[in-house]
């Protein structure tokens, strides 16, 4: 995974909860800054698809890491 | 930014499985940029109280799962005995803590903090006599114009 500048772990959380919190963590970060988000909601997934849609937000990498879902999003 | 989409909805229901879907909705909504507005009227009044004491019952809703097969030993009028509503209550609630689904207040502060606005339907209050200082602050008090002013220019419209 590529390198980050701050995480997000949003681990037990369900929905809206991780992009909720997502969206506060991205708001305190400069743009083009990186946010690594860690999560187990399988909703997540597309989920942070149609955030970074919506928002312009990249989402740079999703994948699923041992039963995890882990999301590297840049700040717009 | 006059360019945002705005989200418009009404809540009318108070109780405790009815109080997500408005809140989870609008507070979405506000982190992918919508300009959201929530109206709430009659029982959904309850959604705006300081301290929220929402129940859920089962009754006159076979589509609730029931925990441990109850429905096959409850028959409907089980369902009415006196502490049924409590005990499902109790046992939504606790489901709900351990999935990982928002508490209701936390819920509600995030719609606050991401500036969506709560609306409070004057007519309810009068009609139901209701005492606003039970309500939380930041709220707005209005009638059915005022909803129409914001829901005319929505993208998205919810009836809930």
């Amino acid at each position: 995974m590529a390198d980050f500048d701050q995480e997000l772990d949003a681990s037990g959380l369900n929905c809206p909860l991780p992009i909720l919190r997502a969206k506060k963590t991205l708001n305190g970060m400069e743009s083009g800054k990186v946010l690594h988000i860690i999560a187990t909601d399988p909703g997540s997934v597309k989920d942070f698809e149609a955030f970074a849609n919506q928002t312009g937000n990249e989402l740079m990498e999703s994948k699923e890491v041992g039963g995890k879902f882990e999301f590297l999003i840049k700040k717009a | 930014m006059s360019d945002e989409k705005k989200l418009a909805i009404i809540a009318t229901k108070g109780s405790l499985d009815w109080a997500y879907p408005p809140f989870i909705l609008a507070s979405t909504a506000a982190a992918l940029g919508y300009d959201t507005e929530i109206f709430f009227t009659f029982y959904g009044l309850q959604l705006l109280k300081k301290n929220l004491d929402l129940e859920v019952t089962p009754l006159g809703n076979p589509g609730m799962p029931m925990p441990m097969g109850m429905d096959k030993w409850f028959p409907v009028l089980g369902l009415a005995l006196p502490g049924m509503q409590g005990m499902m209550t109790g046992m939504m609630k606790k489901k709900m803590a351990s999935k990982g689904v928002a508490d209701l207040a936390e819920l509600r502060e995030l719609c606050q903090e991401a500036e969506v606005k709560l609306i409070a339907c004057q007519m309810t209050v009068d009609l139901f006599e209701m005492n606003t200082s039970e309500f939380i602050d930041g709220i707005e008090y209005a009638g059915a114009a005022r909803f129409f002013e914001f829901a005319g220019q929505s993208d998205i419209c919810l009836y809930i």
